[in-house]
């Protein structure tokens, strides 16, 4: 579908070129993986308190613009975030399907939503992704749970951030 | 937001079917998930290839970055060295003068314990180091604490061997790419390195806590007391980490097992030195027909 831009407004370019289909479809794709490799900042961290940019991107693309993803796209997009976070390899591939079937399910249910039911089903599955990923990846006498509150309470405060940066870039793209 | 009418299939058997297919690929998904999980639970480096052909690509990055940063940060400092070098010269004018009986005393000590090893006949195996390199990044986001060394298999580096700083053990190495190399650093969970006490020998490890420390523990029977100050190196158990690397001094005192922070900070480490294998693991026996 087409966003109709009204006549009268400065928003309306009826000359502009449209993006390729094939170029809008992967540009949710490849935003979520720069988000992954933002590990690759040059900082040694001593605790994990680096929120997981590639789920918060994921969240945003599927809880915004809901047609950008395919159902199955997480299972690909938590390999490639696998490969470069350090969880062991399936965590994400796992976690990530799994917050995505979930997400289909509370919308099959909770079918009027604002942002704030949006920033609340993130925060759910932000959470649920950091806490079992811990578990996967770490034996349970390990002391990392402080940290792992903060780090959840950063991601899910950065949400609102990501979810501005993807309608951006989803109005830059253009509705296919 | 509105419902989304777009889902719904209507009566074409078309996109009934490709809706379809698209959720069992979804569950498809986290069942590969977890089936992949399985698999690198019961052997982690199955994986380290692909791993390690993403780090060659980020690597690079990483590293330009850092660069870039470290050149906007050094113009400060730089201005501040010019208008204090002159209180800086006189400063190590001093410590240069104190520091001078302790060098000699250092130098007979040298001496005298290289006629004891010839008088005990005691072979040491110098650590030879392999490569110099820069930790460029780390896992900043997962609990597992690796860091990637900007070095691979072309300049010798293997799995297993030693990385540490000018001031103390920093980790080992766990997998290598051709120019990359993932360092488990010691505060990893699963790191456990042998160390003792220089003040008398005594027996311990030290495992990784996931939060940036390590847990200093007795390994010869219980009730050991750890006093504040304590200091320890490597033990050279294992065969890993040659003996004599600083590990950790503790803060406070104890008993049994002690929390304390590393000598090596990777949070500030510029550069890292990769050494060879204290004592290699020997060749697997020839099988017997």
């Amino acid at each position: 579908m087409k966003r109709q831009v009204p006549v009268h407004s400065i928003g309306y370019k009826p000359f502009e070129k449209s993006l390729a289909p094939s170029r809008a479809r992967a540009i949710p794709w490849v935003s979520v993986m720069i988000g992954s490799c933002l590990t690759a900042i040059p900082v040694i961290a001593t605790v994990p308190l680096l929120p997981p940019a590639g789920l918060l991107m994921l969240l945003s693309w599927r809880l915004l613009a809901r047609f950008s993803l395919r159902h199955w796209a997480a299972g690909p997009l938590g390999f490639f975030d696998d490969l470069v976070s350090g969880q062991p390899l399936g965590s994400a591939v796992l976690l990530w399907s799994f917050s995505f079937i979930l997400i289909e399910m509370i919308e099959a249910r909770l079918v009027f939503r604002d942002f704030w039911q949006d920033w609340l089903i993130a925060g759910g599955a932000i959470a649920l992704c950091l806490i079992l990923g811990r578990f996967l990846a770490l034996p349970i006498g390990t002391h990392v749970d402080g940290v792992l509150w903060a780090q959840i309470v950063i991601t899910a405060m950065l949400f609102p951030l990501t979810a501005r940066l993807v309608a951006w870039i989803d109005r830059k793209r253009g509705d296919q | 937001m509105a419902p989304a009418r777009d889902r719904r299939t209507g009566f074409s058997r078309r996109r009934q079917y490709s809706i379809f297919v698209s959720y069992v690929l979804a569950v498809a998904g986290a069942i590969v998930g977890a089936v992949l999980l399985v698999v690198s639970t019961f052997n982690p480096p199955a994986f380290a290839a692909l791993r390690m052909a993403v780090a060659s690509v980020t690597a690079p990055v990483s590293s330009a970055f850092a660069a870039a940063i470290g050149g906007v940060a050094s113009i400060p400092e730089g201005i501040g060295h010019y208008f204090f070098v002159q209180r800086e010269n006189a400063e190590l004018r001093d410590v240069l003068k104190r520091q001078n009986a302790l060098v000699l005393r250092a130098r007979a000590v040298v001496v005298e314990n290289r006629h004891l090893h010839t008088l005990l006949r005691v072979r040491d195996r110098s650590a030879d180091t392999v490569v110099v390199a820069r930790l460029v990044s780390s896992t900043g986001s997962s609990g597992r604490r690796f860091a990637l060394l900007n070095a691979g298999r072309w300049d010798g580096v293997r799995p297993g061997m030693p990385v540490r700083a000018a001031d103390g053990l920093v980790g080992r190495v766990l997998e290598t790419g051709p120019s990359v190399a993932r360092v488990l650093l010691l505060s990893d969970s699963e790191s456990m390195v042998p160390i003792r006490r220089t003040r008398d020998g005594l027996p311990a490890v030290a495992a990784g806590r996931g939060d940036g420390r390590v847990d200093v523990r007795a390994v010869s029977g219980t009730n050991v007391r750890f006093q504040p100050g304590d200091f320890f190196v490597t033990s050279g158990v294992g065969g890993l980490y040659a003996p004599g690397i600083p590990v950790a001094k503790l803060d406070v005192g104890g008993i049994d097992s002690v929390p304390t922070g590393t000598l090596a900070t990777p949070d500030s480490l510029d550069i890292a030195t990769v050494e060879r294998a204290f004592m290699p693991m020997p060749p697997a026996p020839a099988a017997t027909p």
